[in-house]
C-alpha cells in the first residue's frame, strides 16, 4: 500500500537557518574575500553576488582516520596489465590512496577550496558590516509618496459599511432618554397621583379624577413611544485617515575636482569612492538622490555620464564647487527635509588665496547643514594648502568631517571603512 | 494488455498505477516483504534541503548541514552535479522523495527502486532489524529537533554549536557495535529524558565525590581500582555518563548525537548490499513490467541508459575513478548468485556447493537478511565477478618504496582479491580502534584513550590532535591518546599538549 504526497509547495528553505549558521560561523573569511572583491571588481557590477573560497582545512569536521603508512592492502578494478608480483613506485599523493573513508573521498579533485556563492544582499552585508552612517537621524515627512490608513475617530457621516453599530446605538439610547424624560417624569407623577387616589374612600370626584389621569397617562405614553428607536440622527460611522508615513531621504552631493591636474586613474580612484558612498547611502534611506558637481576654475552641475567621463583644464578654484553647493542647498534641499551628505575627490590642487575661502565656506555655510562632509585627495605626494585648512575643519568638528588620503585603488575600501567606522563615542 | 503510459510527462494517476502495477509484481510475484510505503514528490530545492540535512526529513539545525546546503546548492548551480534521483528514509511508513523534474520513466525505476528495494532491504535486513526502529525514527527526530532549539533558546546558540561540533567529531564513536539498544516511544522518551537529567547528574556527582563521607565506618581508602573496569569503545556513551563537569542538556545532547550515529551505523555498514539490492529489484521489476507488455520500447531504452550509468564501475586508471562504485559491485553480485542459481557451471559449483542449483528468490533473500557488506563479499563474490571486475589487490607497506600486486584475478588470486575486498568494507579495520582505557577519578581526572595499531597504520595527527580538543571540551581535564602497536606505546597525543617536547617514546 502506498500514499502518494504532492510536497512541491511545502517550504523549501528548510536550510536557510543552517546556512545563516554557516555564513556566521565563517563571517571571518567571507569579509576578506569581499573586502579582496571590492577592490577586484570594476564598479559597475558592486551590487552582485560574490563567490566565496575558503581553505578547506579550515571548514574540517575532524575524525580520527588512519594516516599515511602502515601496511594497507587495497582493491581496485580494471585490471590491464599487472601480474601478481609486480612492482612499481609508490604514486605520489592522492591517486587510489584515499580509502573509501576520508572526509570528503567522493568529491574528486580540486578538495582545497571550498566555493560557493553569496547574494548581493549578504554581499552588501558584509560590506558594510560595521559601519554606520554619522548623524543618521533625521526623518521627513515626504510628500504624496506612501500612505497609512489610520483610525480617525467617529463622526456622523459615512458610508453604510463602516457604520459603528455599537455607537449609534448608544447614540439611539441616549437620544431617547433624553426626548422623553420630561414625558416619563409626568407619567411617573399622575401615576403617583393616582395610585394615591386609588388609596382615599370613593366618590364621585375622585372617579372624574382617576378617569381623567387614566386619559392623560394613556396619552403620554403613547407620546412616549412614538419616539422613533433608531434615527438617523443616531447613526456613527468610523473614520479612517490617510497619513504620510516619514521617509527618510538624503541627498549626497558628489564634488569633484576635473581640473588639468586630475587624470583619468585619479578620477576612477574618485568614482570608486563614490559608488561606495552611495551604496552604502542606499541602504541607510529609503530615497536617495546625487547631485554630480564638478569643478575647475568654475563649478557645474553635470549628469553622471559628463561627471566621470568628460574631462576639462584648467586651473583649479575649490571654492566655486562649495558655492554652488550651498546654493543648491539652498535652492533645493531645504535642510529640515533631506539628510545632506557630501563627499569632496581632490587632487589636492587649489589656487593658494582660495583655500582659506574655502575653510570658511565649509565651517560656517556648509556644516551646519550637512550630516557629513568627507573629503578624499587621490594624490600620492606631499599636501598642500587645501589639506592644511581641512584638517583644522576637522579638529574642529570630529563628527560632522573627515579626510582622508587615496594613493591606489587598494585603498579606497579600507579608508572608506575608516571614515564610516562606527563611532562609539557619537551615541 | 495495454501500456500503462507512453509519453515521458507523468502526473499523479500514472504514479499511483505505476507504483500498484510494480507493488502487485514486488509482493505478489517476488513476495517482497515491505514497510507501507509514502512517496512524496518534491522540486529539485527540495531535494537540496534533503541532502543537505543527511536525508533527514526533520533536523536539528547545525551549521555543518548548512556548509552542506552551500556545497551542494553551488556544484548543482553550476551544472557539475545532478542531483540523485531519490531519497529514501529508513522509516515505516518509508518516505521516498520523487523529484518533479524526472520523466515518468525516471519516476517509476525510483518507485522500483527505492520504495521496493531499500524498503525491503530496510525491514529484512538483520543489522536493520537490530540497531533501528523504523517506527519511531521521525518522532525521535522531532523530539531531538525541539529539544536543541530549546536549549539554544536557554543556553544560546554559540554553547550548543559548540557541543555539537564536540559530539559530531566523536560520531563514529558514538554505536554500541555489539549491544541492542531497545526502542522506546516518544511519549517514554520524554520522560525519560527528565528522570535522566536528574540522576545522571546524581550519579556523576557521586563519582566524582572529593569530600569523605561525614558518616564513615572508617573505611580506609580502598586500592585505586581502574575505572572503567573495562575498555570502553562508546566513546561519547562514556563522555555522556561520566565526564564531571557538564551540563545535563549537554549529556542531552550527546545522547541525541550518539542515538543519530547508531541509527546510521547499519547503513554506512551495507552501502553495497543496500545499493545492490535495490538496483537488482529495479531491474528485475521494470524488466517484468516490460514482459507482461505493460510499458513501452523507449521507456526501457531510457530505463536501460540510466541503469547503466548507475552501475558503471571506471577502471582504476580513469580520470573519475573514486574507488569501487557500490551500486556496480552489489548489483553485479546479486545478479551473479541469481546465475549460480539458475544455470550454475563447474566453477560455481567447486565455489558455491551450498547454493548452486537453488530457488534463487530464496537464496537472494537469505543473502540479503543475513550479512552485511563484508560478510556478503566474502561470502558471495564469485571468481566470475573478480574476472568481470578485473580486480587486483595492491600491498602498500611503508618500510619498502615500492608498492606489489598481490593478486590478482587468477587462480591462485582469488581468494586473496576476496578477503581484501571484504576488508575493505569492514568498518572496524577502516576506522582507527580506539577506545577508553582509563579516566584518573582518584588523582587529576585524567582521560586516557588507546588506539589499537592494526597492521602499523598510524592515525593522522592533525585530525587526531583536532578530534582530541573535542573530547578535551567535554570532558574538560587532560586528555591523553596512546597510539600503541604490539604492547608498546608508538606515539601520544596529549590535549592540552605535554610541556616536554619528546612525547614519542
Amino acid at each position: 500500500m502506498s500514499y502518494i504526497i504532492d510536497r512541491r509547495l511545502n517550504d523549501k528553505h528548510k536550510s536557510t537557518v543552517n546556512r545563516q549558521r554557516f555564513l556566521r560561523r565563517y563571517r571571518k573569511h567571507i569579509r576578506d574575500a569581499v573586502n579582496d572583491a571590492v577592490n577586484r571588481r570594476s564598479i559597475q557590477d558592486m551590487e552582485q553576488g560574490e563567490r566565496i573560497s575558503i581553505p578547506q582545512k579550515d571548514l574540517s569536521e575532524p575524525i580520527f582516520h588512519h594516516g599515511q603508512g602502515g601496511q594497507r592492502s587495497i582493491v581496485h578494478p580494471g585490471n590491464r596489465e599487472f601480474n601478481q608480483g609486480d612492482r612499481f613506485k609508490r604514486p605520489e599523493g592522492g591517486g587510489g590512496q584515499g580509502s573509501g573513508d576520508g572526509d570528503a573521498s567522493d568529491q574528486g579533485e580540486g578538495e582545497d577550496e571550498f566555493a560557493f556563492q553569496i547574494d548581493k544582499q549578504e554581499f552588501l552585508n558584509f560590506l558594510f558590516e560595521d559601519l554606520e552612517l554619522p548623524n543618521l537621524v533625521k526623518r521627513h515627512l515626504e510628500g504624496a509618496q506612501v500612505f497609512k490608513t489610520r483610525h480617525g475617530g467617529i463622526v456622523s457621516q459615512g458610508m453604510p459599511a463602516k457604520i459603528n453599530i455599537v455607537r449609534s446605538m448608544r447614540q439611539a439610547s441616549m437620544r431617547r432618554r433624553a426626548l422623553t424624560a420630561a414625558t416619563r417624569k409626568r407619567i411617573r407623577d399622575l401615576k403617583n397621583e393616582r395610585d394615591a387616589l386609588l388609596k382615599e374612600d370613593q366618590s364621585p370626584q375622585r372617579q372624574a379624577r382617576l378617569q381623567e389621569l387614566e386619559e392623560l397617562i394613556l396619552k403620554l405614553e403613547r407620546r412616549v413611544e412614538r419616539i422613533p428607536y433608531l434615527d438617523t440622527l443616531d447613526l456613527r460611522f468610523n473614520h479612517h485617515v490617510k497619513e504620510p508615513v516619514p521617509v527618510s531621504r538624503a541627498v549626497m552631493f558628489c564634488i569633484m575636482d576635473v581640473s588639468g591636474s586630475m587624470n583619468q586613474n585619479m578620477k576612477d580612484l574618485a568614482k570608486r569612492f563614490f559608488l561606495l558612498l552611495y551604496l552604502f547611502l542606499q541602504r541607510n534611506y529609503d530615497q536617495i538622490e546625487v547631485v554630480f558637481i564638478r569643478h575647475h576654475t568654475s563649478a557645474k552641475e553635470v549628469t553622471e555620464e559628463e561627471f566621470f567621463y568628460s574631462r576639462e583644464t584648467g586651473g583649479t578654484i575649490v571654492s566655486s564647487a562649495l558655492k554652488l553647493t550651498r546654493d543648491i542647498i539652498n535652492e533645493r534641499y531645504p535642510v529640515d527635509q533631506w539628510n545632506i551628505y557630501a563627499a569632496q575627490a581632490s587632487d589636492g590642487d587649489n589656487w593658494n588665496d582660495d583655500s582659506p575661502a574655502c575653510a570658511k565656506l565649509i565651517e560656517e555655510e556648509l556644516l551646519p547643514k550637512l550630516q557629513y562632509f568627507s573629503y578624499v585627495e587621490v594624490m600620492p605626494r606631499a599636501h598642500q594648502a587645501l589639506w592644511d585648512h581641512y584638517q583644522m575643519i576637522m579638529e574642529r568638528h570630529p563628527a560632522a568631517f573627515s579626510m582622508a588620503q587615496i594613493d591606489e585603488p587598494g585603498e579606497i575600501y579600507p579608508v572608506f571603512r575608516r571614515l564610516f567606522k562606527k563611532r562609539m563615542e557619537d551615541a | 494488455m495495454t501500456y500503462l503510459s507512453e509519453g515521458s510527462d507523468w502526473n499523479f494517476e500514472l504514479l499511483a498505477d505505476y507504483d500498484a502495477a510494480i507493488a502487485d509484481l514486488a509482493h505478489n510475484k517476488f513476495g517482497l516483504d515491505t514497510y507501507p510505503n509514502q512517496i512524496e514528490v518534491i522540486s529539485s530545492e527540495q531535494m537540496m534541503d534533503a541532502y543537505s540535512s543527511v536525508g533527514m526529513p526533520v533536523g536539528y539545525n547545525h551549521w555543518s548541514f548548512g556548509k552542506q546546503f552551500v556545497e551542494v546548492e553551488g556544484r548543482y548551480r553550476r551544472g557539475q552535479m545532478g542531483l540523485a534521483y531519490e531519497i529514501v528514509i529508513n522509516s515505516d511508513p518509508c518516505i521516498s522523495y520523487l523529484m518533479e523534474e524526472n520523466s515518468i520513466t525516471m519516476q517509476a525505476l525510483v518507485i522500483a527502486h527505492a520504495c521496493y528495494g531499500h524498503n525491503s532491504f530496510f525491514k529484512g535486513n538483520y543489522l536493520f532489524q537490530t540497531w533501528t526502529d523504523a517506527s519511531s525514527i521521525i518522532d525521535y527526530l522531532v523530539f531531538a529537533r525541539n529539544y536543541i532549539a530549546d536549549c539554544e533558546q536557554r543556553h544560546g546558540v554559540t554553547a550548543v554549536e559548540e557541543t555539537l561540533d564536540s559530539c559530531h567529531a566523536l560520531m563514529n564513536y558514538g554505536v554500541d557495535r555489539y549491544k541492542r539498544p531497545s526502542p522506546i516511544s516518544i511519549v517514554e522518551e520524554r520522560k525519560r529524558q527528565r528522570e535522566r537529567e536528574e540522576i545522571l547528574q546524581k550519579q556523576v556527582s557521586e563519582l566524582w565525590r572529593t569530600f569523605p563521607q561525614l558518616q564513615p565506618a572508617i573505611k580506609t581508602r580502598e586500592a585505586p581500582t581502574t575505572f572503567p573496569a573495562e575498555p570502553q569503545e562508546n566513546l561519547l556513551y562514556f563522555l555522556e555518563k561520566n565526564a564531571p563537569l557538564l551540563q545535563p542538556w549537554q549529556r542531552e545532547i550527546i545522547r541525541i548525537v550518539r542515538k543519530m550515529a547508531q541509527y546510521f551505523y547499519p547503513q554506512r555498514q551495507t552501502k553495497v548490499m543496500n545499493e545492490g539490492w535495490a538496483c537488482l529489484w529495479h531491474y528485475t521489476l521494470l524488466n517484468s513490467l516490460y514482459d507482461e507488455g505493460k510499458v513501452t520500447d523507449g521507456f526501457m531504452l531510457e530505463f536501460l541508459q540510466s541503469h547503466s550509468q548507475v552501475i558503471y564501475q571506471p577502471p582504476f586508471d580513469a580520470s573519475f575513478y573514486s574507488g569501487m562504485n557500490p551500486y556496480a559491485i552489489g548489483f553485479n553480485m546479486f545478479q551473479d548468485i541469481r546465475r549460480i542459481c539458475e544455470n550454475p557451471d563447474d566453477e560455481d559449483r567447486e565455489w558455491f556447493p551450498e547454493i548452486a542449483g537453488s530457488d534463487w528468490l530464496e537464496t537472494v533473500k537469505f543473502a540479503m537478511q543475513s550479512f552485511k557488506d563484508e560478510s556478503f563479499i566474502q561470502q558471495f563474490l564469485s571468481p566470475k565477478m573478480i574476472r568481470h571486475f578485473k580486480l587486483f589487490q595492491i600491498s602498500d607497506d611503508d618500510r619498502n618504496d615500492y608498492v606489489e600486486v598481490g593478486a590478482i584475478h587468477n587462480e591462485q588470486g582469488y581468494r586473496r582479491v576476496r578477503e581484501s575486498l571484504a576488508e575493505q568494507y569492514n568498518l572496524s579495520i577502516q576506522e582507527p580502534n580506539i577506545q577508553i582505557v582509563s579516566a584518573n577519578i582518584q588523582g587529576d581526572r585524567a582521560l586516557t584513550l588507546r588506539h589499537q595499531r592494526s597492521t602499523g597504520r598510524p592515525l593522522d595527527d592533525n585530525s587526531a590532535s583536532e578530534v582530541l580538543r573535542h573530547l578535551h571540551r567535554l570532558w574538560q581535564f587532560d586528555v591523553h591518546l596512546e597510539s600503541v602497536e604490539n604492547g608498546s606505546v608508538i606515539k601520544r597525543y596529549s590535549i592540552p599538549p605535554a610541556p616536554e617536547a619528546n612525547t614519542e617514546t
